[in-house]
């Protein structure tokens, strides 16, 4: 069933058109790379799919749901969840409480049940707790949980956020270069997070320059060049396609 | 046993009070106890802004703006008489109702007027209205535009309240009658019920305190955190940011209005004074140097403050005192003074490590 | 309402206008510079037209003008050494609740070293009484002195920052400070001096005005506000228009009476800030770019 489904999706920044009708579609429970050269609009794509970016026109379906146009919070609760390129944790918070803040969309109580705290509101907090130390222990922060994040080493920083992103339980996760900085060691049990987070049924979006992780563990790579969409298709595929070894090699004439 | 630990600081504050409250009493210095309770009203608008500035991260500088709004409504429905339409089926019907309050004034004359429980509906009402007109445009600024966005309607309600005869104009408006809550509890003037008064005041703070602590270890209060930390990750995870910051606006613009409320009954005056920017001011300098995020410590600092300000302990220097308070605090300790995450490190740094 | 009436409205608008527009470009250089909003800028002027008043008890009008301009740049300078320079990475709300803190303090002092009472400056030529006619209305010569330096000030602003090395390097600073420090730019000092040039220029608005409207330890707030409405309306940091602003607003504000009574006049420039900041934070004549905040 398609998850995701995009069309003619642009956004310009004054003179410079960063995405042009970029269209594609995302199967549920695939693994997709976005990839592409600096400057491709990768990040900006992304930003326009969570609604972090408004676009200027074009289309989202999500699960069936007409996103396009929504707010980022509604699109989080329809069941995106994303980590960034740039780590945005809340570094005046402890570990546990930033992962916390990822069950917010899954609970309900508001700031008067906040106030006055009544068993059902108490109930949630504490189950969601126990999610979130079973996310931590995963990742080896269990420890860790009553730290400062601003105070953690940046792999560290980076499994923070990919716990908050879990514990939303999302359909589509969304992963701004999760290589970014890994050394091999790091990014081969990256690769093991992905697939189990492939087997949990989550959808897995991710824009990567790491090209050994993309074709170890994607089922299908969009390219991006100047923003417009230049290939899709399977990494086989991809791999030869003369369009996108241009892109990254260049002309054999030039 | 949880329980304890947790009410420990709240139960150690009532003590406090308490035993405050008996020396006063035994040493015939009840007086104190008059500023006191001002001090404690005045630390309503002072807790609410605690929360927009140090947990939602968003600048006010027009509350006092909706500390006078309840101080108005409160003179305004007690000081309005009614007596010139008495015979109108409206009024006679509030009449048979029993909300209208009959009484004379301080010349002697008879005066008939809503009830001040009507004043209080109607001072929660405005204070809604006005903070969520305000509070939607604004909160979508940021920095120093929100601030001068809060500081204009601060100066606006001044202006008004200041230019408006209906209010009172500059000498705005005196002879407002107690607030009756129950039979023997009311919120007045009366030297008799000056301890009554002291304890109803600071079971308000209270009874705040509690609920805003509670809310800040709820999810909203984590998300609040999460908005003042990065807005943007904030709504990346499901957070309706807009919509969280206005509701805590409005939270403190109801807790500005009802310190206003209860002051003004209290003291029986309301001048436009009470709206000026200098009043905003204050409350941000407190909650500024009491800790941004720091509930006690604004409290007691505020308390402490609004106490000296109010025996005229600071004479002619009062406005300097909290001007220099902001510029100290900034320069010294822009967390502010009672900062807890500071206080563990020097704790640590004096005693060595763990 | 008769032309004389009109014209009469148009002059005290465009007068008023022309301080308000002073003061924006006092907030808009050190902004420009900094990325601070200066709340005590008003005060610039309160203290340039009290200190010209005691020097001109036992010295020659401009000679005290002259020094008080000179004492109140110090004090620009003073402010940015002691309170902004030592602040290490503040954040916005910093800044702001430190610049107000200033303004306090600034009023205050003012008002123990002058009293609350209202004082003025003598006017420049002639005295209260003595009016100028100018197609048909009357006019008070104070009237075109306001016009004059104020326009005079603009002219050498603008020629300064255009052509001299020091406005060049202050603009520098404020379009990419790293950049500015890699080309061998003093920012430190081009700061202070930014403090310094908005302090003076303060000042010279305060003096030329004050004969009109007297001076008080805190008039410097309402014309802090109106000031920064100004430089709002015109797109903060914008000072060519804050020109057009600042005459727009004195022009509006000054015709406000005709329909509301006099008590709410002051309300009408801060309505019309909340206006722009709720429709169009980037003014009249700012991109999306100058709604955007710059950083510290």
């Amino acid at each position: 069933m398609v998850l995701l489904d995009v069309k003619n999706l642009n956004r310009s920044f004054g003179g410079l058109r960063a995405i042009r009708e970029v269209s594609f579609s995302l199967e549920a429970g695939l693994i997709k790379a976005v990839i592409g050269p600096n400057g491709a609009g990768k990040t900006t794509l992304f930003n326009l799919l969570t609604g972090n970016l408004a676009a200027d026109n074009g289309t989202l379906l999500f699960d069936h749901q007409d996103l396009s146009g929504k707010p980022a919070f509604l699109r989080a609760r329809a069941g995106m969840a994303r980590t960034f390129q740039n780590i945005k944790l809340f570094p005046q918070m402890s570990v546990l409480d930033n992962v916390l803040v990822g069950g917010h969309t899954r609970t309900r109580s508001g700031f008067l049940s906040g106030m006055l705290p009544l068993p059902g509101s108490v109930r949630e907090q504490k189950s969601l707790c126990e999610q979130a130390m079973v996310l931590l222990h995963r990742y080896g922060l269990a420890d860790e949980k009553n730290t400062l994040t601003g105070a953690l080493s940046f792999g560290q920083q980076r499994s923070v956020e990919l716990c908050r992103a879990l514990l939303l339980k999302p359909k589509l996760l969304l992963l701004d270069e999760p290589a970014a900085g890994l050394n091999m060691q790091e990014t081969a049990m990256l690769s093991e997070s992905i697939r189990y987070i492939r087997s949990e049924r989550i959808t897995v979006l991710l824009v990567e320059h790491d090209m050994s992780l993309v074709m170890d563990i994607c089922d299908e790579i969009l390219v991006l060049n100047y923003g417009e969409r230049i290939a899709e298709g399977k990494p086989t595929d991809i791999r030869r396609n003369p369009d996108v070894i241009k892109i990254y090699l260049g002309d054999e004439d030039a | 046993m949880a329980f304890l630990k947790k009410f420990f600081p709240f139960l150690l504050f009532a003590l406090v009070l308490s035993a405050i409250q008996v020396i006063a009493t035994c040493t015939e210095t009840e007086y104190y106890l008059t500023q006191l309770t001002m001090a404690a009203w005045y630390s309503l608008p002072v807790l609410g802004l605690c929360l927009v500035m140090g947990y939602a991260g968003q600048i006010s500088l027009g509350h006092a703006a909706f500390f006078a709004v309840g101080g108005y409504a409160a003179g305004v429905v007690t000081t309005t008489s009614l007596i010139p339409v008495q015979t109108n089926s409206l009024v006679s019907l509030l009449g048979k109702a029993g909300l209208l309050v009959s009484r004379t004034n301080l010349y002697g004359l008879p005066l008939l007027h809503l009830t001040p429980w009507i004043g209080l509906l109607f001072a929660i009402g405005t204070s809604l209205l006005l903070s969520i007109l305000i509070g939607v445009p604004a909160l979508k600024l940021k920095g120093h535009y929100l601030a001068m966005a809060t500081m204009g309607f601060g100066i606006i309600i001044y202006r008004i309240l200041l230019g408006t005869s209906f209010f009172g104009a500059a000498d705005g408006l005196s002879d407002i009658p107690a607030f009756r809550i129950l039979p023997v509890l009311s919120v007045s003037s009366d030297f008799s019920a000056r301890v009554t008064n002291y304890y109803l005041a600071f079971a308000c703070v209270l009874i705040l305190l509690i609920l805003f602590s509670n809310l800040l270890h709820s999810r909203m209060g984590r998300a609040l955190k999460a908005i003042h930390n990065n807005e943007e990750a904030a709504s990346a995870s499901g957070i309706n940011t807009a919509r969280d910051k206005l509701i805590v606006f409005v939270i403190s613009a109801l807790c500005a209005t009802l310190g206003g409320f209860f002051l003004t009954h209290y003291t029986g005056s309301i001048g436009p004074s009470e709206a000026s920017i200098m009043k905003s001011v204050r409350y941000v300098a407190i909650v500024a140097a009491g800790g941004m995020a720091s509930l006690w410590g604004t409290l007691i600092l505020g308390l402490i403050l609004n106490f000296l300000s109010l025996r005229g302990v600071f004479g002619s220097y009062d406005d300097a005192v909290f001007g220099a308070i902001l510029v100290m605090i900034m320069l010294f300790a822009p967390e502010g003074l009672f900062n807890i995450g500071k206080l563990k490190s020097l704790f640590r740094k004096t005693h060595g490590p763990a | 309402m008769t032309t004389e009436q009109l014209l009469q409205y148009l002059l005290s608008g465009i007068t008023i206008g022309s301080i308000y527009a002073i003061t924006a470009i006092g907030y808009n250089i050190i902004y420009n510079a900094t990325g601070i909003i200066n709340f005590a800028q008003g005060e610039f002027l309160m203290i340039g037209a009290m200190t010209a008043i005691s020097l001109s008890a036992f010295m020659p009008l401009p000679l005290a003008i002259v020094c008080a301009i000179v004492i109140t740049a110090l004090v620009g300078a003073l402010i940015e050494i002691i309170f902004i320079r030592p602040m290490k990475k503040p954040s916005v709300l910093q800044m702001i609740i430190v610049t107000i803190g200033l303004s306090i303090l600034l009023r205050e002092a003012a008002l123990h070293i002058w009293d609350e009472k209202v004082r003025a400056l003598p006017f420049f030529t002639g005295s209260e009484v003595s009016s100028l006619s100018l197609f048909g209305a009357h006019v008070s010569p104070q009237v075109i002195w306001v016009l004059a330096i104020s326009a005079l000030m603009v002219v050498l602003l603008n020629l300064f920052f255009k052509y001299s090395l020091t406005g060049k390097s202050i603009r520098a600073c404020s379009a990419d400070r790293a950049s500015a420090k890699l080309c061998g730019i003093p920012v430190q000092r081009m700061i202070t001096l930014s403090f310094m040039l908005s302090a003076a220029i303060g000042a010279v608005g305060g003096c030329i005005l004050s004969p009109i409207t007297q001076t008080q330890y805190d008039c410097g707030t309402s014309l802090a506000i109106k000031g920064f409405a100004t430089a709002v309306l015109g797109g903060l940091g914008n000072s060519t228009a804050a020109v057009t602003a600042g005459l727009l607003l004195g022009l509006l504000e000054t015709f406000s009476i005709i329909v509301l009574p006099l008590a709410y006049k002051d309300a009408v420039s801060i309505a019309l800030l909340l206006i722009i900041l709720f429709v169009r934070p980037s003014g009249l004549f700012g991109n999306a770019d100058t709604g955007r905040l710059k950083e510290f």
